[in-house]
């Protein structure tokens, strides 16, 4: 499959004098996942409830088209292909959650054969075939959140958002989660993801939109946003004190550490960079033992990117760590 | 599916939604439905014997003062129970699954017209069991006929339809249940202000006019005709035209506030 699940170009809205997204761009390719990582208030809510119908566009929006529908002129035909689990739980908490699961199955105009066989197959794949017959409202978080997911299933959705699904979740419930959403794109689904843990896009996502201030900051794989900002560096580790000594003499810009006899380059961790580094030491005749590249990690790129103050950049921790 | 049929076939599972919660929890259903039924017997046991003295006919006594009231507190019931609607979809509009039917291919009334539906029935039932607590106190209707009772069960109908609009105008357009309860306020409060209890030109004179054509009085007068004999003159078309102008005033105010962008 080549095609498109969503593609909104411009994509705009202002409450009053508040603009939320100041026109972004998105395409997301079928049978992907992509994530919106971002702060609070950086627009990623927004965005799923635009592109999930919920509400409207902000008046100068581009076209936006979801599962090959226009948003604007067929919002049915959206809604039909996409299914949303949004940060607030979407279950009505005052039924059980199997009565919660088949009125999902009636909503989606499912026969009430089909009805039931759904709802037990999601029920037992999401393990709450114990709970099933408890009210929604007396469910742990992570149960509730199950049961969210499990009814957006109902409908066989083509395309999912998944609005921080991990939001307040225990460790073992957001492995859990994590899970959940890797299965759902094996069966093909596409999932658009929002979340503000850096470590979870670089989990589960293709491709990674930084959202900051209602605007794409920057857009790419994890290793490709990675390698964006400078901070990276190589680490050569040597045995031998004076192989150490030649080797701190022969490469400019290293700072040393002498106990460790480590040295450390400034790099982006490019091939041609590398190069360059593996040559002048061979030039100069020098093995070291150890060769390392140290990308900087999402939380590196994230915090220059959106700006957060008072935080250390990577070469601010580099050089605390090289003293 | 037609349009038609997916409209029909959202809004019965919407109704049925409103079913099991009606069921589930009942007390809201039955806390409301003490109202009219305290009401009745306050009126009839502790006030009618001086409340009746200033009946038409005069000093006729308790008897004759159940059968006045008991067309006021059936619609009075209405008015009750439809705070319950008004406090149910305040709390609906707040909770996350509004937001996911929203973002379904369903017909976009039937989460309304479910709960319209759903407070309709909860009407009529109400009506019924305060009709019969009226009637174990003795209330008798005089000679109305099948037809009579057909129409007064239609007219108690209608006005539940209508005042159920408002009721869930008024809930949507609330911030919570309680903002919900209090807006609601008045759709009880107004039998108040009525022919409901006592006979409006005991009223004073510049507020008749104000009795006399507010949407509770035409309803009552026309029930009590139909119930009792008496005359029903224009009030019959008031009460439906009354009807028809709420059902769509509410019906247009509450299906717009559905449409706007949640906050």
């Amino acid at each position: 499959m080549t095609g498109l699940a969503i593609a909104a170009h411009g994509l705009r809205k202002a409450y009053g004098d508040k603009t939320v997204l100041d026109g972004i761009d998105l395409s997301v390719p079928e049978g992907t996942v992509f994530s919106l990582l971002g702060p609070n208030g950086a627009g990623k809510t927004t965005t799923v409830n635009i592109l999930s119908t919920l509400i409207s566009p902000g008046p100068g929006s581009g076209e936006i088209r979801v599962g090959g529908h226009d948003l604007a002129a067929d919002p049915q035909a959206v809604r039909a292909a996409i299914g949303v689990t949004g940060q607030f739980s979407a279950v009505d908490g005052l039924i059980t959650g199997e009565e919660n699961m088949l009125l999902m199955a009636d909503l989606h105009h499912l026969s009430r054969r089909d009805g039931r066989r759904v709802t037990a197959e999601l029920l037992e794949r999401f393990d709450l075939v114990e709970a099933a017959g408890k009210p929604a409202s007396t469910y742990s978080g992570g149960m509730r959140r199950r049961l969210d997911i499990a009814m957006t299933l109902v409908g066989s959705p083509r395309i999912i958002f998944l609005d921080e699904p991990t939001t307040g979740l225990d460790p073992r419930a957001r492995h859990n989660m994590w899970q959940i959403i890797r299965e759902l794109v094996t069966d093909g689904i596409t999932v658009l993801l929002t979340t503000q843990y850096l470590e979870e896009a670089d989990e589960l996502a293709d491709r990674i939109a930084v959202l900051s201030n209602g605007r794409i900051a920057a857009e790419g794989s994890a290793d490709e946003l990675k390698r964006i900002v400078p901070g990276g560096h190589v680490r050569l580790r040597f045995t031998d004190p004076a192989v150490y000594q030649a080797a701190a003499t022969a490469l400019r810009d290293v700072t040393r550490a002498d106990e460790a006899l480590a040295l450390q380059l400034p790099s982006d961790g490019s091939q041609r960079e590398l190069r360059a580094i593996l040559d002048r030491l061979d030039d100069a005749g020098i093995e070291a033992d150890e060769l390392t590249v140290h990308t900087p990690d999402l939380d590196d790129v994230f915090f220059a990117l959106t700006g957060k103050p008072g935080v250390p950049t990577q070469t601010d921790k580099s050089k605390e760590t090289a003293r | 599916m037609s349009a038609v049929s997916l409209a029909v076939r959202d809004s019965a599972t919407m109704l049925r939604r409103n079913l099991l919660h009606a069921r589930r929890y009942p007390s809201l259903t039955l806390n409301l439905l003490l109202t009219p039924v305290m009401l009745l017997l306050l009126f009839v046991y502790i006030f009618g014997n001086t409340m009746s003295a200033g009946l038409a006919g005069g000093g006729s006594g308790r008897s004759a003062y159940i059968a006045y009231i008991v067309p006021g507190i059936l619609l009075m019931t209405i008015g009750s129970t439809v705070i319950g609607a008004a406090v149910s979809v305040a709390t609906d509009m707040s909770e996350g699954i509004i937001a996911r039917f929203r973002t379904m291919a369903i017909h976009r009334g039937s989460v309304l017209i479910g709960h319209v539906v759903g407070s309709v029935l909860q009407s009529v039932a109400s009506v019924v069991l305060v009709g019969a607590v009226a009637v174990a106190i003795g209330f008798r209707s005089t000679d109305a006929t099948a037809l009579e009772w057909l129409a007064a069960f239609g007219l108690l109908t209608l006005f539940a339809l209508a005042l159920t609009w408002i009721a869930v105008g008024m809930g949507m357009a609330s911030p919570n249940a309680e903002a919900a309860s209090n807006s609601a306020m008045p759709l009880i409060l107004l039998p108040l202000i009525s022919s409901a209890f006592t006979p409006i030109d005991a009223m004073p004179g510049w507020f008749q006019p104000i009795a006399e054509y507010q949407p509770f009085t035409p309803a009552i007068e026309t029930l009590r005709g139909l119930l009792l004999g008496t005359e029903i003159g224009h009030n019959g078309w008031l009460a439906v035209a009354w009807c028809l102008v709420l059902a769509a005033l509410g019906y247009r105010w509450s299906t717009a506030s559905f449409r706007r962008d949640p906050k």
